[in-house]
């Protein structure tokens, strides 16, 4: 059993190159061997790039520029290699070979650890992980959160004196977060080694840890002490720079009654002038501001400003023109990603006007796929997708025959993965892209774009290059492009997977707003307090016939022992608070008690 | 993913050094190149196809694995009897068409090389695993790790490349700008798989050296990659079949040195 290291930052700072600021500035830090450390901080407070400089990857002198000391185990981080392992957030990016036994063992080898060692200590890491699975058992065929398992594994074999996690569960689903939060519980169960975790998400690892660190975005240290003790004194604080503070959960927006949007849904019809139907939205938003948190309740949307102020100018009002009742309806449908492979068949929804849908349910059951295919971005396998009429307005009923230009008025995707969807040298010129493609008028599509800049807190960031952005700020921008364009129908496919509390509580208002000027919302999700939050019916997918079990290798097929679930004795997560499971078939549960009405299913 | 899923089976030849079987098919493809005659490429074809038998794969694995082999072969045959070098007698003439007596026998030659280099290339390489592969090259050809281990981890990229690639087609289109001509769209679209693929290599770059990869500590290896009798068998049958070609060419008087006249 190996010891701890010690940590000891002394004025130390950091500043990337070509960057004015400095990312980490002035920081004092001592962290005993041994201790467990929540490392927080708002976004931009620099705990990445701390926890990078202690892991000696930052790099040398032509990466940035640094000041003071920064000292692991009482020398260079960079020469500790080995001594300090790091597990990062993104799970694609850290499996390097193609079976799990070589996974585990490449950082051993590394270290020049004789064979027969490495081997013995890639059994005890998947073991510690609890990744029971044969050596040989290819790496493309892991979970996300078998992954990032793997990934602790090929870390612990290394033997770390100093154990380093960066948002090690940001990118996972909640069974995944569950799995690696245990996976670690159970490592540091048998370890001295000192540990430093980064997560927004405190209740994740806050039964795990002895200290709480707090960096301050100036620079320095906000806080430090205990987990209690920090939460209880910033609490507050740090629930409103972003950080999940169970105790300080983000603020809700409340909607619009269903009763009285369907209301509106039954009195106002398409094509009916905006002006007047825009008075009574704006009395609705206006009623409901003072509860929506923040900066955000300081302006009204700017979309439904226009529309009351501008009236409609003619290509405005074609862009504007809020389409009532269902939009569409799938029957009997199944999707595929791949021609000859669907992944759910017999699918009958129907998307509603100023309601939201929320799609859930287990991993591969084939949400995503779904999600693109009501978003016409994928034919329908079998059975019929159709546009009501009104909604195609013109166009073809199917909306995987529409136009790419055809879509952006009627159905908006935010994608999963932001960067996929990124087309723009500039955050501005990406905002611009889909008014563009709709050729309106070039001050019209700047009116639209400030507004945007402006409500989505983006202006700063105006002349960045999308792909640097924080992930925050990239998630932000990824659904104000598809805002630009004022579809009918927005499909989101997990937008607030990683997210902070305070771009969470952002986008929850903004889109609480949509629903109540009648877009219609679809969103996979497996976040419960965004359904909680914004749904109106919840399509739980069906469980997929014949789950798709990994076929063992041949050669070595025995032992095979499946995962064995752990039992955890850590409390139970709030964020993985699921609702209940109706396995064997999918369907529609309603949050909303006898808002039932009206489903056409 | 064929590159990516070798294929795998019992029989000795998985166990065989990856740099041998490399070996093996550059010495056969070495030597066929050098000459244009049919009876060199038949008489190797026939030995090879005694020795598919022990390659480890079932008929219908052989078939589909090396149909682009098979495409190929009568492709290049035929542009050949087309467009080949004309001698002796003319059958049939259009244009820059010219069928005569030696393009026929240049064409049957060629149809024969193709198969006979590119067979047994292909049927040593489906059964090699690239990170056998790999641990050949660095431990028996002594190759740098940098280059040998940052192309297998590369490799595994390979995979994502492919979900990215359908994934922004898909965003092209909801952006707007999916209608523009095919030739632009997949021009705008190899950019931002090219962006997107530089920012997952440099993250994979970050991870492996977090496992200490590029440290001056010697690299030891966790598979051992030898070079015994089983592989030294394997190059010498390879030289067996090749010089039995050359020999039976010879001597029948059809061997010719690619440029000779012949």
């Amino acid at each position: 059993m190996v010891g701890g290291a010690d940590v000891s930052a002394r004025g130390w700072g950091w500043r990337h190159a070509g960057r004015a600021a400095w990312a980490v500035s002035e920081l004092d830090l001592e962290i005993a061997a041994g201790e467990r450390v929540l490392l927080l901080g708002a976004s931009g407070a620099g705990k990445s790039t701390l926890i990078s400089a202690l892991a000696g990857v930052l790099g040398g002198a032509d990466e940035g520029e640094q000041a003071g000391s920064l000292l692991v185990g009482g020398g260079r981080p960079e020469d500790a290699r080995g001594r300090v392992g790091l597990l990062l957030q993104d799970p694609d990016s850290q499996v390097m070979l193609a079976r799990v036994g070589d996974d585990v063992a490449f950082g051993c080898e590394n270290l020049g650890v004789p064979r027969d060692e490495i081997w013995r200590r890639v059994a005890s890491a998947l073991d510690a992980v609890g990744l029971h699975l044969p050596l040989s058992h290819p790496t493309s065929e892991l979970s996300g959160g078998q992954k990032q398992r793997l990934a602790l594994a090929g870390v612990l074999a290394m033997q770390p004196q100093l154990l380093l996690l960066d948002e090690p569960t940001a990118n996972l689903d909640p069974q995944g977060v569950v799995e690696v939060r245990d996976s670690v519980a159970r490592v540091l169960e048998h370890s001295e080694a000192t540990f430093v975790v980064i997560e927004h998400r405190v209740e994740i690892w806050r039964h795990l840890v002895d200290r709480v660190i707090v960096l301050a975005p100036g620079g320095g240290v906000l806080a430090d002490g205990s987990p209690e003790a920090v939460l209880a004194s910033r609490g507050a604080e740090l629930a409103a720079s972003g950080v999940w503070v169970p105790e300080y959960p983000p603020a809700r927006p409340a909607r619009a009654s269903r009763a009285s949007r369907l209301g509106r849904g039954l009195s106002a019809t398409s094509g009916e002038a905006a002006a007047p139907d825009c008075g009574r939205q704006g009395g609705l938003i206006s009623a409901q501001l003072p509860r929506v948190a923040g900066k955000l309740a300081e302006q009204r949307w700017p979309i439904e400003r226009e529309r009351a102020g501008v009236g409609a100018g003619a290509a405005a009002a074609a862009a504007d023109t809020r389409v009532d009742g269902v939009l569409l309806s799938a029957r009997e449908l199944a999707v595929a990603r791949m021609k000859g492979h669907p992944v759910a068949t017999d699918l009958a929804l129907d998307i509603e006007a100023g309601t939201a849908l929320a799609i859930t349910g287990a991993n591969g059951a084939g949400k995503s796929t779904l999600a693109l295919t009501l978003a016409g971005l994928l034919a329908p396998a079998r059975g019929t997708l159709q546009a009501s009429e009104a909604f195609a307005s013109g166009a073809a009923s199917e909306p995987i025959r529409w136009k790419s230009r055809e879509l952006l008025t009627r159905v908006g995707t935010v994608f999963q993965d932001p960067e996929h969807q990124f087309l723009a040298q500039t955050v501005r010129d990406e905002l611009a892209v889909g008014p563009r493609a709709l050729r309106l008028p070039r001050a019209q599509i700047d009116e639209r774009v400030d507004e945007l800049l402006e409500r989505l807190r983006l202006t700063r960031l105006a002349a960045a290059n999308p792909f640097t952005l924080s992930g925050g700020e990239k998630r932000r921008l990824s659904v104000a492009t598809v805002l630009a364009t004022r579809p009918s129908v927005l499909v989101l496919d997990e937008p607030t997977f990683g997210q902070d509390s305070r771009t969470w509580a952002e986008l929850v208002a903004l889109l609480a707003e949509l629903l109540d000027t009648g877009t219609a919302l679809v969103a996979v999700t497996h976040d419960a307090a965004f359904v909680d939050a914004l749904a109106d019916r919840e399509f739980r997918m069906p469980d997929r016939p014949t789950p798709s079990v990994p076929a063992p290798a041949p050669a070595d097929s025995q032992p095979h022992p499946t995962l064995t679930p752990t039992a955890h004795p850590l409390p139970d997560l709030q964020i993985t608070k699921s609702a209940p499971k109706s396995r064997g078939k999918g369907g529609f549960r309603d949050p909303l008690p006898g808002a039932r009405a009206g489903e056409g299913t | 993913m064929s590159i990516l899923t070798p294929h795998r089976g019992t029989q000795a030849v998985y166990a065989i050094n990856p740099v041998a079987k490399i070996g093996a098919a550059f010495v056969l493809s070495l030597t066929l190149i050098l000459s244009i005659d049919w009876v060199s490429a038949a008489v190797a074809l026939v030995l090879e196809g005694i020795l598919f038998l022990w390659a480890g794969l079932t008929p219908r694995v052989f078939f589909l694995r090396t149909l682009p082999v098979w495409i190929a072969a009568p492709a290049a045959g035929l542009t050949t009897i087309l467009y080949g070098r004309p001698s002796g007698e003319t059958y049939f003439q259009f244009w820059l068409v010219h069928v005569t007596d030696g393009s026929i026998e240049l064409g049957i030659a060629t149809l024969l090389r193709v198969l006979a280099i590119g067979l047994p290339a292909v049927v040593l390489f489906v059964t090699v695993d690239p990170t056998d592969l790999a641990d050949g090259l660095a431990q028996v050809l002594h190759l740098p790790n940098r280059f040998v281990l940052g192309g297998l981890a590369g490799l595994r990229l390979v995979g994502l490349f492919l979900d990215d690639w359908r994934s922004l087609k898909l965003a092209r289109r909801a952006r707007g700008v999916g209608d523009s001509g095919r030739i632009r769209r997949f021009a705008s679209l190899g950019f931002a798989l090219l962006v997107l693929s530089i920012r997952r290599g440099s993250k994979l770059a970050t991870a492996m050296e977090a496992r200490g990869f590029g440290s001056p500590i010697k690299r030891t290896y966790a598979r051992a990659s030898t070079f015994g009798w089983r592989e030294t068998l394997l190059i010498v049958i390879a030289a067996a079949v090749a010089l039995t070609a050359v020999a039976v060419s010879v001597s029948t008087g059809h061997w010719n040195f690619i440029g000779s006249t012949g």
